[in-house]
């Protein structure tokens, strides 16, 4: 009897085995999908049957159909392509400095007594206020764009980064002082990867933040982008391309959050919360 | 964890093996253990004197454990001990084997392991080495310390992947692969199970002769006072109140009578204004 369950739970382990290589599609994978497929389901039914406008809201087909012929025109893509170099500098930007003013205030009292009131202050307007002023310093060029990416981008950066670095366990903190470590390595093993959780909400905010700004910026001033694209389809009333451009925001921006989450698996991955 | 009682005679050749790996080179450099000597040691917190007038003689190898009444300054004197804080008042010195004056390059293991949880095991023993050590050194000491503790075959897991007493075993491997000439310890076990407790006094005790480093011990449990030092000091209110030898040879068995004797001695001590 126990020999015959050891064999039985053998090839039931060898099987096992196997599966992995097939395209698994069980629950996880799958309930994700089942609302935006039947969402898109019942409005590709509300279309044909006439119940939702063409003028409203174009179908799912007249949608795909306004992707193709973007797609193969070229525009599409170097519209993409500009919006997300756009969006990759305010990253750049924003994030550089938000990250560095979040490490030092969060290290250096004098600089956080210096600057935090400030920065909590800057941080309650809303950026986008900026706008008509942003337009009076720098026109409508690359540069309006990249201060108000830059600018949204800064704050979720910094507040988390301070909040991260000023959560490092005290102990750790100490047991790096009794060990002798140099301020340098204090930073480099102890701070930074304690803070780096934080920084990674961060990080994940900022993203959201980056492709409004961006989106919002664009139809306002812009020649190129994929705001401008929706901007002037309006004009022009293609409802289709309009929608397009929706769809792709919130492609790019799921990607961006996989992007963030991969990061953060990858450079987590001692942290118990973050193992799969 | 399993309950894994390591009895073996301080004399052992190489020839042990644990996990099949023969003891690294490394691990053998032995210690220069330091002596203490406190002389009317004080130490205040604003108006709250903590320590009021401390003297002590500690030869060096010597194992010491402290006893006391929460609250009595025991983890105040380590962290005086290992230069965590400065003294108020009197003073304290550390000489070599030789009897000169010499750097103390003490090391603590508190109650919490207090390990770095992004890094492994391996890196979180080399942070005990200090700065400026070149890597592969650092990774060959840092597996000879490990291997000391018995965990040699764990160097590359994350401290979130072990349990709480191989944690404290970790946090020993970084305190002693820099081999201190003094180790000090707050109450090392406090967070363990009574049986992982056990396995680790008997650790202690393993590692302390074979090094010969000078031992401090902070500990609640006056059984594993008794159990592993050569003397024990009963703290109270700032003050040394007992200085107590304890004379049984090395290493003892667990629920010795004697043993048992000296332990209610302590006991009555620590308790007497109860
Ligand atoms: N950093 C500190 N600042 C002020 N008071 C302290 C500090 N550390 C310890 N104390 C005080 O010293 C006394 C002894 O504490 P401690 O040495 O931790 O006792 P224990 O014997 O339990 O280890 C306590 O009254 C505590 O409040
Ligand atoms: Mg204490």
């Amino acid at each position: 009897m126990a020999l015959a369950d050891l064999t039985f739970s053998r090839t039931l382990k060898q099987t096992n085995k196997r599966i992995p290589s097939f395209p698994r599609l069980d629950r996880a994978h799958v309930l994700p999908l089942v609302v935006p497929v039947t969402l898109i389901a019942l409005w590709q039914f509300g279309s044909s049957t006439g119940f939702i406008s063409d003028r409203i809201m174009p179908s799912p087909v007249a949608v795909t159909q306004a992707f193709w012929s973007e797609a193969a025109s070229g525009d599409l893509g170097h519209n993409i392509l500009v919006s997300a170099g756009r969006a990759l500098a305010g990253l750049l930007v924003g994030g550089t400095i938000g990250f560095l003013l979040g490490i030092i205030n969060g290290v250096s009292k004098l600089s956080e007594q210096l600057t935090d009131t400030t920065l909590q202050m800057v941080r309650t307007i809303p950026h986008l206020a900026l706008i008509p002023l942003v337009i009076l310093w720098f026109g409508i060029g690359e540069e309006a764009k990249l201060f108000l990416t830059s600018l949204g981008v800064l704050f979720p950066i910094y507040l988390n980064t301070y909040h991260g670095v000023r959560n490092v366990d005290r102990d750790l903190l100490e047991m790096g002082r009794i060990y002798g470590m140099s301020r340098w390595s204090l930073f480099r093993k102890v701070i930074f990867p304690g803070a780096l959780p934080s920084i990674f909400v961060g990080l994940r905010y900022a993203l959201g933040i980056m492709w409004l700004t961006l989106i919002v910026s664009e139809s306002i001033a812009a020649s190129s982008g994929l705001g401008y694209m929706a901007n002037n389809a309006r004009e022009f009333m293609m409802t289709d391309v309009v929608v397009l451009a929706l769809v792709i925001y919130a492609l790019l921006g799921k990607l961006a959050d996989v992007i963030a989450r991969r990061l953060e698996g990858w450079t987590l991955s001692w942290n118990a919360a973050y193992q799969k | 964890m399993s309950l894994h009682i390591h009895e073996r005679p301080a004399t052992s050749p190489s020839a042990i093996t644990t996990n099949g790996a023969t003891r690294p080179d490394a691990a053998s450099t032995t210690t220069q253990a330091v002596s203490l000597h406190l002389r009317g040691v004080e130490k205040r917190f604003g108006d709250n004197q903590v320590l009021r007038g401390i003297d002590l003689d500690i030869e060096a190898g010597q194992f010491v454990a402290i006893v006391g009444k929460s609250g009595c300054g025991k983890s105040t004197l380590l962290r005086l001990l290992v230069g965590l804080d400065q003294h108020t008042g009197g003073e304290i010195a550390f000489r070599g084997e030789d009897g000169n004056p010499a750097k103390a390059d003490a090391r603590i293991v508190f109650q919490e392991p207090r390990l770095l949880p992004w890094f492994n095991v391996a890196k979180n023993v080399a942070v005990g080495l200090g700065e400026g050590v070149d890597k592969d050194e650092a990774r060959t000491k840092a597996l000879a310390a490990l291997w000391e503790v018995h965990l040699r075959n764990k160097a590359e897991e994350w401290p979130s992947q072990l349990s709480g007493g191989q944690r404290q075993r970790v946090a020993l491997a970084r305190a002693l692969v820099s081999r201190p000439g003094l180790l000090v310890l707050d109450e090392p076990l406090g967070a363990l199970d009574a049986l992982t407790r056990i396995s680790m006094q008997t650790l202690i005790a393993r590692v302390w002769r074979e090094l010969g480093f000078t031992a401090v011990l902070v500990t609640h449990d006056v059984s594993e006072a008794v159990h592993l030092a050569d003397r024990v000091i009963v703290l109270d209110e700032g003050r040394i109140s007992l200085d107590l030898a304890i004379p049984q040879p090395h290493p003892r068995k667990h629920g010795d009578a004697e043993l048992a004797e000296l332990e209610g001695k302590l006991l009555a001590a620590i308790l007497k204004d109860r």
